[in-house]
């Protein structure tokens, strides 16, 4: 990979670090449970942080294009900026403020912008997974070259609608790429003991799907890995499947202290930090480390201006609250 | 003790009891995300408090075997939203089986969907959707407002025999009160929360708590108003409404849940036709919950206006 590809995928890592550590620290208090009780935060209810897996959608994302698709799940952040979303109405959406990407009325589990292509973060583990489908079906029905990206987690592949919607994108032969971001837990539980089989990508190629594993903290390798799955895509050859192997290193919400797992457990994936490890790549470029502190800098700099926008920002109206709900079927809508 | 540890005592107090109930549902092991299973696995263990993957509709359609197999199984949904996964489980199967079998066998569950606005959780994770199941034949709806029926009315839950949509609110977790062991509520009876004699105020769930300060806040300005804590939204307690709505000749009911095809309209249609008296219903407005603060607010159901329907 060239030293610019591998700059401009750290410079989304860091995009994605910074956001998720900004993001964390205006939560605390936000949302009663795992013991925590309310506060005045800035962010409010569940945040699910994707500290730590910021290779895996930034290795994906770098091979779509403008028109491509994403969908996402409630850890959406890290999806949603790899596809290119400004990071200032995301914070806004966040902090709850009007000029956010949902108007104030999604907040971090459901944010969206479907100007790149970002159809939805999900409060709602796997529904995701048709909803991909369906665009892919779309995109074929209407002769669109466009393709879509489906993240889902480990826990979601014990939802029918896994099984319901790899089924369909294989029988209509549909460009989607299934991507499992595997960060071993499901909430409070070890993904494993609640999984039977040999696992996520192996349940696709009992369907027929073929797919590829890989280390999801190496951003090239999972850029590379996505790069001839995305290329079997478009060429005709139907659903493609991502197995990316990760560790959520916080807790299942931001508020969660993750108290039920081995601290060896979390202080070994520390160690294969997916930031850390794309320097260690950047010595065989000869990029100075100075140069990648600034890139890391600059990442920060940008999250402190979405901070400093989204503070500044005005909250909705009430009146907002009763506006894009539905229309009364008057039948205008074109 | 709070909400929470009271479900969890009652939980506690059943499973020592009877060998028959066992509790399944997504980290259940670890206490579950409320801290409402605390404690419970340790004294249990794996073959009775059970993890679950994250498959609602085998949790739910998996209770329902256990049930028809013998057991006596508590279903843990996490939100009352993500029990929408598990809809034909629970409607077209638990709620039918005794039924459709011709009485042969009997689906003892009880299912708990915690509902109600939950700070900054948005569309997803704060519906009340108590009137959805109270609508099916075949299921009881229990909507415990305070610790002490968090405890009793999950042991009466248990005993009912048929499946049971047990509905506890969100927001009333950390809720601290005293909790007797010893004083059964049976399902089906309401609680007279405050007695009154202008205005017979009909509500449950977190609703009780604002409708209690409003009717503190209106006794202050003269207007003597009974609060009626339903519990038990099916089968409701028609006959402590209408003694009250009787004494009283006005009825306001009040719920969280969204106001139109809420359940406060049955209540409200009952009194109005067998007493033929004034009646209201307030209830959140049929918008979605927003994240935003001022989009939360929106969808409760606020202290002004029900005092302002209160005063008439
Ligand atoms: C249908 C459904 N069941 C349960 C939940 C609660 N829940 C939210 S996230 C989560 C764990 C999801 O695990 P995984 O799919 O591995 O994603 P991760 O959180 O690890 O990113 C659970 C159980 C939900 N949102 N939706
Ligand atoms: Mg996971």
């Amino acid at each position: 990979m060239s030293a610019d590809r591998l700059l401009s995928l750290f410079h989304t890592m860091a995009r994605i670090r910074a956001f998720e550590n900004a993001a964390e620290e205006a939560s605390s208090g936000g949302v009663a449970a795992f013991g925590s009780t309310l506060g005045a935060a800035k962010v409010r209810g569940p945040l699910h942080l994707s500290t730590g897996q910021e290779a895996v959608p930034v290795g994906v994302c770098a091979n779509l294009a403008a028109g491509d698709a994403i969908t996402s799940t409630h850890r959406g952040h890290g999806h949603t900026i790899a596809k290119g979303a400004s990071l200032e109405p995301m914070m806004c959406e966040l902090f709850g403020r009007a000029t956010g990407f949902n108007g104030g009325k999604g907040g971090s589990m459901h944010i969206a912008d479907f100007s790149v292509g970002m159809l939805g973060a999900n409060g709602v583990v796997a529904a995701g997974i048709p909803i991909a489908v369906g665009a892919a079906h779309a995109y074929r029905i209407t002769g669109s070259k466009a393709v879509i990206a489906c993240f889902f987690g480990d826990g979601a592949i014990n939802r029918g609608p896994f099984l319901e919607g790899l089924n369909w994108a294989k029988i209509h032969v549909l460009p989607v790429l299934f991507v499992c971001e595997d960060n071993r837990y499901s909430a409070m539980t070890s993904t494993d003991a609640m999984t039977a089989g040999p696992g996520a990508l192996a349940r696709a190629e009992s369907l027929g799907i073929a797919g590829l594993a890989c280390d999801g903290n190496d951003v090239e390798a999972v850029h590379d890995a996505a790069a001839e799955l995305l290329g079997r895509i478009r060429r005709g050859e139907g659903p493609q499947f991502l197995h990316a192997i990760t560790y959520r290193v916080k807790g299942h919400v931001s508020v969660d202290p993750a108290a039920y797992r081995d601290r060896c457990e979390l202080a070994r994936a520390l160690e294969q930090d997916p930031l850390a490890l794309a320097r260690e790549r950047f010595s065989a470029h000869g990029i100075a480390a100075a140069e990648l502190d600034r890139i890391v800098a600059q990442a920060e700099a940008e999250v402190a201006q979405a901070l400093r926008a989204a503070a500044a920002a005005p909250f909705p109206d009430g009146e907002a609250a009763y506006t894009d709900i539905q229309d009364t079927g008057a039948g205008q809508w074109q | 003790m709070t909400y929470a540890q009271a479900g969890r005592a009652a939980l506690a107090q059943a499973m020592r009891a009877d060998q028959r109930v066992v509790a399944l549902g997504e980290d259940v092991g670890r206490g579950g995300i409320f801290g409402q299973y605390q404690g419970l696995a340790d004294e249990f263990g794996p073959a009775r408090v059970i993890d679950a993957p994250i498959s609602e509709a085998t949790i739910m359609g998996a209770a329902v075997g256990m049930a028809l197999a013998g057991l006596k199984p508590v279903v843990e949904m996490r939100v009352a939203d993500f029990a929408l996964c598990a809809m034909d489980e629970l409607v077209n199967q638990a709620a039918k089986a005794r039924y459709m079998f011709g009485g042969q066998a009997r689906v003892p569950l009880v299912a708990r969907l915690p509902i109600g606005i939950w700070s900054g959780a948005a569309a997803q994770h704060g519906q009340s959707f108590e009137a959805w199941f109270a609508h099916v034949p075949g299921l009881v709806v229990v909507a415990p407002a305070t610790p002490q029926d968090n405890f009793t009315l999950l042991q009466a839950s248990l005993a009912c025999g048929d499946p049971v949509v047990y509905m506890e609110h969100k927001e009333l977790w950390g809720l601290q009160g005293e909790v007797q062991a010893a004083q059964p509520a049976p399902l089906g009876r309401a609680r007279i929360a405050r007695e009154g004699k202008d205005v017979t105020l009909v509500t449950w769930s977190r609703a009780l708590h604002v409708a209690l300060a409003c009717a503190q806040d209106a006794a202050a300005a003269g207007i003597s108003v009974e609060v009626i804590d339903l519990r038990t939204i099916w089968p409701w307690d028609r006959e402590a409404v209408l003694q009250s709505a009787a004494k009283t000749r006005r009825l306001l009911v009040v719920h969280e849940a969204v106001r139109a095809a809420g359940f406060g309209a049955e209540i409200a249609a009952t009194v109005a036709e067998e007493l033929g008296i004034p009646v209201r219903r307030l209830g959140g407005p049929r918008i979605p919950v927003g994240y935003s603060r001022p989009l939360e607010d929106e969808a409760r159901v606020s202290m002004e206006t029900i005092q302002q329907a209160l005063r008439g």
